[in-house]
């Protein structure tokens, strides 16, 4: 049996990288002494793959990973709640499953799929210049949002409004759905974005800057956000983005 | 207590790897701090991914924190790009598990494993907000103390540090903390620091340099003694007598982030008595103490289940010498073709057949490199440096590595030892060639990796009278072996600029005159001196001259008998004759046998500590052991002499 698992990635477990939770998860497959398939080979691997890599620093209510179970384990998708549990006690602090579901095998893969995230992102206000929300409106009313950007050392001027898909000031339901102690200390305007992960996707650190005012030197988006957090994964089906775990559209919810 | 945490977060974005700072690994405690309760950060001077796997650091952190009367947490060197950070905002050093200020611990104790991170103690030190020299410490400041193998010459670090525990923590740290908790509980008044260190002192294995002088006559010391009535005048290092007594790490850490030696690590023995005369962690380390195998296979699976990890490391000086080894890796290793089975590791093999044969065991279809340590290029310098390995026993092993599938070899040499000739130096290549043309009987595309480092000597050995080779001779040497590497198929050559060998000399050998070089550097920005890009030779002359030090009293000048080391007062068990004697024996050529199997050659450890090698088994084990049953007659027949300085640094 081949599942999807949805999961959390909150607080100080953030600043670990994509490669760090690869083998977290490995190790905790064996601590919650759930076998996974492994590959054949010289050097067989556990069966698992992952989703878009989370930007060390970003959280995450909604990280994905396919694992193929040992054919021989005997688990059915009647086990899927007690995998879920097992699988939460045995992850790190900060990080626990959010979902669980079969994933038949002629699924498209998460890294091909997924086609936009959704990300709520606490910036900071500039010093000086235009505040964020005039920022958000100023890119919404414009067709061309240029952005330097390098790709194997040479940099290249983007258009990158094609690939915010939308891009809004977060309301008070939204942020009241969050889990409660997610922003702890920070401050910052919250920001809703759904940027395409499609070709050359869209980082949340590249949307910060164009919400801020350029300056010189060139500014680290670090310093203007506080704190982001991605809370859906979209996949595309009959021309709609749907959530890629539930399947439901994206108009029925935003939060996971 | 105040969590720096919500001043550090919005920094870790901005530097490289910021899961070193966060904590939260598995295994790891949630910190109880409480009235009365001594709290210790135990700090590792050196960047987390080198500091999180260190045994010793994770013993001591799970034994204090089971005792009711003291808490401990971590610290590890911050990289250089957070230390900015810091610095710059005024954020003091802190500790990975409650993100904690490190002048809010009552002792701030690091562990020290070479003598390159003591500047980076200096520097930790400071970024604690503690002054740097321990005599403008108050009674509101934390004791800083050091351990751990670096910590047996502490005399270079006696300005900076307030205690210097020599030897194995596991029961002292117990004895320590009922000390400071006293000490605690009297309110820590003006003035209480003299007295909490005089108390300290009077521990075993306690030592505190501010409670002794030194006298000097010229260069040399004339006399090392206690200022106060009632300090002792040696200090012993302490050692657990059974290890079955101490099965830690029960809870071993188990990181977020990619660390060195990132598997689950199970010591299965304490102390060597092969007696290579260039090892100090050989020396300082005896007697021979094994775990029992049943409880050595306990903490694997344990170990494993609470990790996660599928790799074990079965850790130790010598751990093919461990007598309970088939027993222990046939149990867990039933069957290396099945999927998810764990794989083990060896370090430091042996040179003989039968531990290739327990490598090819336990490397399941993985046949990446085995790697040997000969040390030394020919037979009469192995005699001089006791690591008797025979030729035979070399190509012998590398036969079997080779008829089990490896295609590659490493070897390891040191080059700078005492005798050694141009003729031993090029033997290493020899050697080399000659393990490449085994090879090629049973693949075509065997080749052999050197290692070679420039050796250091340390105290408390038999070689710690000899004087150091200089930079210039070490790097002459090297190109030895680098241009005859050339002219031979097979063989490829890795070295180490020796450089930094210049103030590991100094620092492993120097007396308490060398603090003030030391500081020296650390204020001019020398801080990560293990790190080559970090390490700048001139740094450390520069400070030597400003302070009308000369290299050659420290670092390669030979020492006589009866010249007083700035270790004297300090002892790990052996006894200075025993040390002596074999260090004339050395320069004899004549080898000794491994003790735990042979008479007793008195070093002092054992009679000395009431203590005995604890070995399961009364027979060597398998294989060209140590000279054991070896022809070891050719030696001492032609005494020679140590090459004259004139001869040294000639080109």
């Amino acid at each position: 049996m081949k599942i999807r698992v949805s999961y959390s990635k909150l607080g100080k477990i953030r600043f670990t990288g994509h490669r760090d939770v690869a083998h977290m998860w490995e190790r905790t497959m064996r601590k919650a002494g759930i076998a996974v398939a492994m590959s054949v080979g010289f050097t067989p691997r556990p069966k698992m793959s992952f989703g878009l890599a989370l930007p060390t620093g970003a959280e995450s209510l909604i990280e994905l990973i396919d694992i193929t179970l040992d054919p021989n384990s005997g688990m059915t998708v009647d086990d899927l709640d007690s995998i879920a549990d097992q699988l939460s006690a045995s992850l790190p602090v900060g990080m626990s499953v959010t979902g669980i579901r079969e994933c038949a095998g002629t699924e498209v893969s998460l890294q091909e799929g997924v086609v936009a995230t959704t990300w709520v992102m606490l910036v900071a206000e500039p010093d000086d210049g235009p505040d964020i929300e005039s920022a958000i409106e100023r890119v919404n009313n414009s067709a061309e949002v240029l952005l330097m950007r390098e790709r194997k050392g040479e940099k290249h001027l983007d258009n990158i409004r094609p690939g915010i898909l939308e891009l809004r000031s977060a309301d008070a339901e939204l942020m009241s759905s969050l889990p409660a102690d997610w922003i702890g200390e920070s401050v910052g305007h919250a920001v809703v974005a759904v940027l395409t992960t499609s070709g050359r996707g869209i980082r949340p650190t590249e949307l910060v800057e164009v919400l801020v005012p350029e300056s010189d030197p060139p500014i680290n988006p670090w310093d203007h956000l506080n704190r982001v957090l991605r809370i859906n994964q979209w996949i595309e089906r009959d021309g709609e983005r749907v959530d890629v775990l539930t399947g439901r559209p994206a108009h029925t919810s935003v939060s996971a | 207590m105040t969590s720096l945490w919500s001043r550090l977060e919005p920094l870790l974005p901005r530097v490289r790897k910021p899961a070193r700072y966060i904590g939260c690994e598995d295994g790891a405690i949630v910190p109880q701090h409480g009235h009365g309760k001594v709290a210790w950060l135990l700090a590792y001077p050196d960047v987390y991914e080198v500091g999180l796997p260190n045994q010793g650091l994770q013993i001591l952190y799970e034994i204090l924190n089971e005792r009711p009367d003291a808490v401990a947490e971590r610290t590890y060197a911050p990289w250089v790009d957070l230390e900015a950070l810091m610095r710059e905002r005024g954020i003091p050093l802190f500790s990975v598990d409650s993100h904690r200020a490190a002048d809010e611990f009552d002792i701030l104790a690091f562990n020290l494993s070479s003598e390159l991170v003591f500047t980076n103690l200096l520097n930790m030190v400071d970024l604690a907000g503690v002054p740097v020299r321990a005599e403008l410490r108050s009674p509101t400041d934390p004791i800083v103390m050091i351990g751990g193998h670096a910590a047996f010459n502490p005399e270079p670090m006696a300005d900076f540090i307030d205690v210097a525990v020599l030897g194995e923590g596991e029961e002292v740290i117990g004895e320590i903390t009922e000390v400071v908790r006293e000490w605690k509980a009297s309110g820590r008044t003006e003035g209480s620091r003299l007295a909490v260190l005089k108390a300290l002192a009077q521990i075993p294995g306690v030592y505190v340099p501010s409670l002794y002088g030194v006298e000097y006559d010229g260069d040399r010391i004339r006399e090392i003694k206690p200022l106060y009535a009632g300090v002792p005048e040696r200090v012993m290092k302490r050692t657990v007598s059974d290890l079955g007594d101490w099965d830690y790490p029960r809870n071993p850490l188990a990181p977020l982030t990619e660390v060195v030696h990132d598997r689950l690590a199970v010591e299965v023995f304490r102390g060597c008595t092969r007696g290579c005369r260039f090892c100090q962690a050989g020396m300082i380390t005896r007697p021979v103490r094994e775990r029992p195998a049943e409880q050595v296979r306990s903490m694997i699976v344990d170990g494993l289940k609470r990790t996660g990890y599928n790799e074990v490391s079965l850790t130790s000086l010598s751990t093919a010498d461990f007598s309970g080894i088939e027993s222990v890796i046939t149990s867990i290793v039933p069957d290396p073709t099945a999927c998810g089975a764990p794989t083990v590791s060896l370090p430091s093999l042996r040179v003989d057949a039968f531990t290739v044969g327990l490598a090819a065991k336990v490397a399941g279809g993985r046949r990446s490199g085995l790697t040997f340590a000969p040390e030394a290029g020919t037979w009469r310098l192995r005699t001089v440096i006791n690591k008797l390995i025979t030729e035979e026993d070399l190509y012998g092993a590398v036969e079997s590595a080779f008829a089990s599938g490896w295609s590659r070899a490493k070897l390891y040499f040191l080059t700078g030892l005492p005798t050694e000739t141009d003729i031993d130096t090029q033997g290493i290549i020899d050697l080399a060639a000659g393990c490449v043309a085994v090879g090629k009987r049973h693949t075509g595309r065997a080749n052999v990796t050197v290692s070679i480092g420039g050796f250091v000597p340390k105290s408390h050995t038999p070689f710690q009278w000899f004087g150091q080779n200089s930079v210039p001779e070490l790097r002459r040497k090297i190109g030895l072996v680098r241009d005859a590497a050339t002219k031979t198929k097979g063989v490829n050559v890795k070295w180490h600029d020796p450089s930094a060998s210049l103030a590991e000399g100094l620092a492993s050998r120097g007396d308490r005159r060398i603090g003030a070089v030391i500081e020296r550097v650390w204020r001019d920005g020398g801080v990560f001196q293990e790190w080559s890009e970090y390490f700048k030779l001139d740094r450390w002359l520069d400070a030597m001259a400003a302070e009308g030090l000369s290299p050659d009293y420290y670092i390669t000048r030979h020492r006589d008998e009866n010249e007083i080391l700035p270790w004297h007062h300090l002892s790990a068990g052996l006894h200075q004759d025993f040390l002596w004697q074999d260090w004339r024996a050395s320069l004899n050529e004549f080898g000794l046998e491994d003790c735990r199997w042979t008479p007793c050659y008195d070093c002092g450890v054992c009679t000395g500590d009431g203590l005995e090698h604890i070995v399961a088994s009364p027979i060597p084990p398998a294989g060209g052991s140590q000279g054991t049953g070896q022809d070891l007659s050719r030696g001492g027949i032609t005494p020679v002499t140590l090459r004259s300085k004139s001869s040294v640094g000639a080109p």
